[in-house]
């Protein structure tokens, strides 16, 4: 099983990223193989006059990392109350051309989130679920949020709150479970 | 509850569903007005006055190509994990051309007790050298139950869909040779 990680900041020392870097490490603790997907800095700005049958190179990109996973774990910081436009466009991008070809389709997807302030990324996580939502996503309904994010890692970039760290071994196990029902029913069929 | 009633309630033997001339349908309040759509593939059979049915989830037809696909997809009816709906009577009473019908329906996985009222037309000899009777039924449920939540706010901050859903269900059945 292959979980693919994708982070809503793009910044070097994201925070964000060391978050899903421990969440991989979490995964990977569980069984199953995990990527981070570095690419989202290169998708142009979604324009249908680029939808083409052959878009830009680094659409194709993370259209076939997305397709290749067996699940997608977000990590996202808030930014005005909402998800980076960045990380929205690569969903828009991700979406099209439509719901019943949509690289999320039926993809097990969950949501984790950092920020500097106390709340960590609440409203952002919940605009990414209901945002994956309609991208026909399997949305796992639940959440790690990390406040006071500069405070919450070690100086192996890990969260050093028990916790915290708890959580993110249910949410991580939660997506495990889901893409694993999943595959069964598929054979089941 | 008396079987022997139950039994009689509906013609005996096998009869079992004209897919062409019957219906699946639902309705759901949506902003001002009712969001209709239909199913067009469904079985159904009387068996022995016991009613079953079943629909394709990938079958939803509604007035947007874009609005089946979302139809299909987890928030909603989910065809990849449940790919059926189903319903089975438990116990049907008759009164004239009057029914009611207790039984289970099963969405997105999950099953709840149903009542539906209908009309039933008693059998009559089709153009084909066959037998058929008429069944119109109505019910509806609370979506919430079955695990479809999906919402978009009104400006006002009320719901755009309802939870309540109509469903209409019109049937042919035509006897089978036993």
């Amino acid at each position: 099983m292959r979980v693919l990680g994708i982070s809503g900041s793009l910044r070097r020392d994201s925070h964000n990223m060391a978050l899903l870097r421990h969440a991989g490490e979490l995964i990977e603790a569980q069984g199953a193989e995990f990527a981070v997907y570095d690419g989202l800095r290169e998708v142009p700005l979604y324009d249908e006059d680029l939808d083409a049958e052959v878009p830009a190179a680094a659409v194709t990109e993370i259209r076939a990392a997305v397709r290749e996973a067996d699940a997608v774990l977000f990590a996202t910081p808030e930014y005005n109350s909402s998800i980076p436009g960045g990380l929205k466009n690569g969903i828009d991008w991700l979406s099209r051309p439509s719901l019943t070809e949509s690289a999320l389709r039926d993809k097990p997807v969950a949501v984790i989130g950092a920020s500097t302030g106390v709340f960590g990324a609440v409203w952002a996580q919940a605009e990414l679920r209901r945002v994956l939502g309609a991208t026909g996503a399997r949305v796992i309904d639940d959440e790690v949020a990390v406040g006071r994010a500069p405070e919450q890692f070690d100086e192996h970039g890990r969260l050093d709150d028990e916790h915290l760290v708890d959580q993110m071994r249910q949410i991580t196990g939660a997506l495990l479970a889901e893409t694993e029902s999943g595959q069964l029913a598929e054979l089941a069929a | 509850m008396s079987t022997t009633t139950d039994t009689y309630a509906l013609p005996t033997g096998t009869w079992s569903v004209d897919k062409v001339h019957s219906n699946v349908g639902f309705g759901i309040d949506y902003m001002a007005g009712t969001f209709t759509g239909t199913f067009s593939d469904i079985e159904a059979a009387v068996t022995n006055g016991v009613l079953k049915g079943s629909t394709r989830v990938a079958s939803v037809q509604v007035k947007d190509p874009n609005l089946e696909a979302h139809l299909q997809s987890p928030e909603f009816f989910d065809a990849q994990r449940h790919p059926e709906l189903t319903f089975e009577s438990r116990s049907i009473e008759r009164s004239a051309d009057q029914v009611k019908i207790d039984g289970e329906v099963t969405i997105k996985g999950h099953t709840e007790p149903v009542t539906i009222t209908g009309v039933i037309s008693d059998p009559i000899a089709d153009p084909y050298g066959g037998e058929r009777f008429g069944l119109t039924l109505e019910t509806a449920v609370d979506r919430d139950r079955f695990g479809i939540s999906w919402n978009n706010p009104l400006p006002s901050g009320e719901p755009a869909l309802a939870n309540e859903v109509k469903i209409s269900v019109d049937l042919q059945l035509s006897k089978q040779e036993d």
